[in-house]
């Protein structure tokens, strides 16, 4: 039986994909599973598997064509099948796209050209060329000198009547560096940049945002993490962030407020808690995936994020990599930053930000002594939570930050 | 010093050319018995005898050709054509072979003639007698022009004339014969080639030659009383061109005014104008001026005549126009 391929949806928001290439040309054998093609959604580009076995009869979408989710990109068939294409394809509709009318960028660039002309003839001055020559020797601008000749022409006597009065002089120039003008560059931003701006625009505009930070004591953690580290292999190196997964996601377990999405007035607790860890990359950041945190080993929780980190670093992130959060962590630890405030990832309830562990003075039984601090900010949804709870969560938290063996047990 | 007028000035240089070098002799229309048409050979062939003195059929063609062989053949010989009107009758012989021959025969021979020939308007002789085509004869290597505005100048170029090597039209004004000037009493010379400052002023450079070197001057006294002092440079020759006196003025005044008989259009105020661009661009503080004559064959009518031509009142017109 023929099957038809159809443009998959890659996330819960996407409208539309670009079939970046094929990576299975027509009349390849395809086994369910195989990777079909690489679609672009408005984050990534994703290997797209193949639902069906059989021959990939034929591809319904060119290379660099985007299509709505849902439309047909391909045909696979069983072997030595016939097929009838339209019959097959009937009641599928296809769009046709929409060229943009170049004619105004043609308007736009007829309109630079005449203010140019423009300010070129306001910036002609009738002047004689013994007066131009005399006004440059005599450092004056021959802007602000009245013309008495035919014309309104600008003549010697003109300007050596302004040297005498002594008018008209320039600025004696300061000694200094000389200004080159910088290059204005417009552009349009990346796919990823325009989503995650609609995206952080909506979060900021539909979410009632506050926030809530925290300074932790994070030496016993970073010393727990310096002994794992030191009997693992380097490619298997624990991180401060997977010490914070672990944490935020047994956290959780007890505040499922903040592990919940709302509608309306309608609130889903998630149940599963999925954490989200923001990656950055070129001209955006991502979020990859820790699925079922709270259940997973730390080790588990760094292989796997590891995983994920470098396929997205490889441009070979899967969609399941990065879909599915339910909190969202986003560390700036790696930058040496105090501490900073982000913006709620929808359909979330909260996102936390962590900046950098880093030792400071601080005052013990009435002592001045140096500790470690980390500090972290919530961000949450004050439509499904509150202060309290939320500075109830952070102190919860600190539990597993300053006492690792709560990670373990 | 002696007063002395154009003509008494012209006759006396080609007196004492052809009492200095036997060689030089002069040869025209009515130069001898007749003592010349404006009188410049006035007792010449009594005295020099007429293998020197000798009087042509009308036939420039003639008179210019049998010249350029005589000159070719060792003499020095002084063409008079009665008018520079009648020199396009003659033409190819001066520009063609008279202007350059000495160069097409590598240097071997040298071509020592005078052609005189006096030009200009005003005395209803009407259209083909009255021009001042002096811009034409310029245009061509190899030919030298001279045009003196004084006697003093007169006389010490037709003597040069006389002296060079080279064929030179030497170009007289028939309405100035007896304009007066002061002239040395004792032997001289002018160069060939030298412009001359003959009034100095500092508001504007009036640059000129010929006929309109005298009326350039009465312009300049007008303007004087207004205040304005006007700079006179007599180019005396037209071809080499001196411009360096007329730059170092124009430099002082930054205005320009060119006066000429002839027409403007193609003409010697042309080629100073373009030269005054080229060379002082940067002290030029209005577009240069040009009064010459109206653009018409001139007419017989006397009044029309003198409307065509440029006056004074022209000149001081053009001066204030220049300063404006």
């Amino acid at each position: 039986m023929a099957n038809i391929v159809e443009m998959p949806k890659l996330g819960f928001d996407m409208a539309e994909g670009k079939l970046i290439k094929w990576i299975k040309a027509e009349n390849d054998t395809v086994e369910k599973g195989d990777a079909l093609a690489e679609i672009e959604t408005d984050k990534a580009t994703v290997e797209v598997e193949s639902s069906f076995s059989g021959i990939v009869l034929k591809h319904l979408a060119e290379a660099g064509k985007s299509l709505p989710v849902g439309e047909p990109i391909a045909v696979i068939a069983e072997e030595g099948e016939d097929v009838d294409l339209d019959q097959l394809l009937v009641g599928t509709e296809k769009r046709i796209e929409t060229k943009e009318a170049p004619e105004t960028q043609e308007k736009e660039q007829q309109e630079r050209v005449t203010e140019k002309e423009k300010e070129e003839a306001e910036d002609f001055v009738k002047a004689s060329p013994v007066a131009k020559r005399i006004a440059k020797e005599e450092n004056l601008s021959l802007a602000q000198i009245e013309g008495s000749g035919p014309g309104g022409r600008i003549v010697k006597r003109d300007v050596e009547k302004a040297v005498e009065r002594g008018t008209g002089k320039k600025e004696a120039k300061p000694s200094t560096v000389e200004i080159r003008a910088g290059k204005e560059e417009t552009f349009e931003v990346s796919k990823l940049r325009a989503a995650i701006g609609k995206r952080m625009q909506e979060s900021r505009q539909n979410i009632p945002h506050f926030y809530v930070t925290a300074s932790y004591d994070v030496a016993e953690m970073l010393q727990t993490r310096a002994q794992m580290n030191k009997d693992l292999p380097d490619e298997e190196r624990i991180s401060v962030n997977d010490f914070i997964i672990r944490a935020v996601a047994l956290t959780l377990k007890d505040f499922p407020n903040l592990n919940a999405s709302i509608s309306g007035t309608t609130l889903t607790r998630h149940g599963n808690i999925h954490i989200g860890v923001a990656v950055a990359v070129e001209n955006g950041l991502l979020t990859v995936v820790v699925r079922n945190a709270d259940q997973k080993p730390l080790r588990q929780i760094s292989e796997e994020a590891r995983s994920m980190i470098q396929r997205v670093k490889n441009g070979k992130v899967r969609s399941e990599d990065i879909e599915g959060s339910t909190f969202t962590i986003s560390n700036l630890g790696m930058f040496n930053i105090e501490d900073f405030v982000a913006i709620i990832n929808p359909p979330e309830a909260a996102i936390l930000a962590v900046g950098s562990a880093k030792e400071i003075p601080v005052v013990r039984d009435g002592e001045l002594d140096i500790a470690w601090r980390m500090k972290a900010t919530i961000s949450a949804d004050h439509r499904i939570t509150d202060g309290a709870e939320a500075a109830k969560f952070m102190e919860h938290l600190r539990l597993f930050l300053e006492q690792p063996w709560r990670l373990f047990a | 010093m002696a007063e002395i007028t154009m003509r008494e000035a012209i006759s006396q240089a080609l007196w004492e050319e052809m009492e200095r070098d036997e060689r030089v002799f002069i040869q025209g229309e009515e130069v001898g018995v007749w003592g010349g048409t404006y009188a410049i050979t006035k007792g010449f062939l009594d005295h020099f005898g007429k293998e020197r003195v000798r009087d042509t059929p009308i036939s420039e063609t003639a008179i210019v050709g049998s010249a350029i062989g005589a000159a070719l053949g060792g003499l020095r010989p002084v063409a008079e054509l009665m008018t520079i009107n009648f020199a396009f009758v003659a033409m190819d012989h001066i520009v063609n072979e008279a202007a350059k021959l000495h160069y097409m025969f590598g240097g071997q021979f040298i071509l020592p003639l005078v052609i005189r020939a006096p030009g200009g308007g005003g005395r209803q002789l009407a259209a083909t007698h009255s021009q001042t085509p002096d811009a034409i004869f310029a245009h061509f290597p190899g030919l030298k022009v001279v045009a003196p505005g004084t006697p003093v100048d007169a006389k010490g170029l037709l003597k040069s004339a006389i002296r060079v090597d080279d064929p030179v039209l030497f170009i007289e004004n028939a309405t100035i014969y007896q304009q007066k000037g002061e002239v040395p009493a004792e032997e001289y010379t002018i160069p060939i080639g030298k412009s001359k400052v003959q009034r100095e002023g500092s508001d504007v450079t009036l640059v000129t030659y010929s006929k309109m070197v005298s009326y350039s001057l009465k312009a300049a006294e007008e303007l004087e009383k207004e205040g304005i002092e006007v700079e006179v440079v007599d180019l005396r020759t037209l071809r080499p061109l001196d411009m360096e006196p007329v730059i170092e003025s124009f430099k002082k005044t930054n205005r320009a005014v060119i006066v000429e008989e002839g027409w403007r259009s193609y003409g010697v105020g042309a080629e100073v104008a373009a030269r005054i661009y080229e060379e002082a661009f940067d002290y030029l503080d209005a577009p240069i001026q040009r009064v010459a004559q109206k653009e018409v064959p001139l007419p017989y009518n006397a009044r029309l005549e003198q409307m065509a031509l440029p006056q004074v009142a022209d000149i001081v017109q053009a001066v204030r126009e220049v300063l404006e």
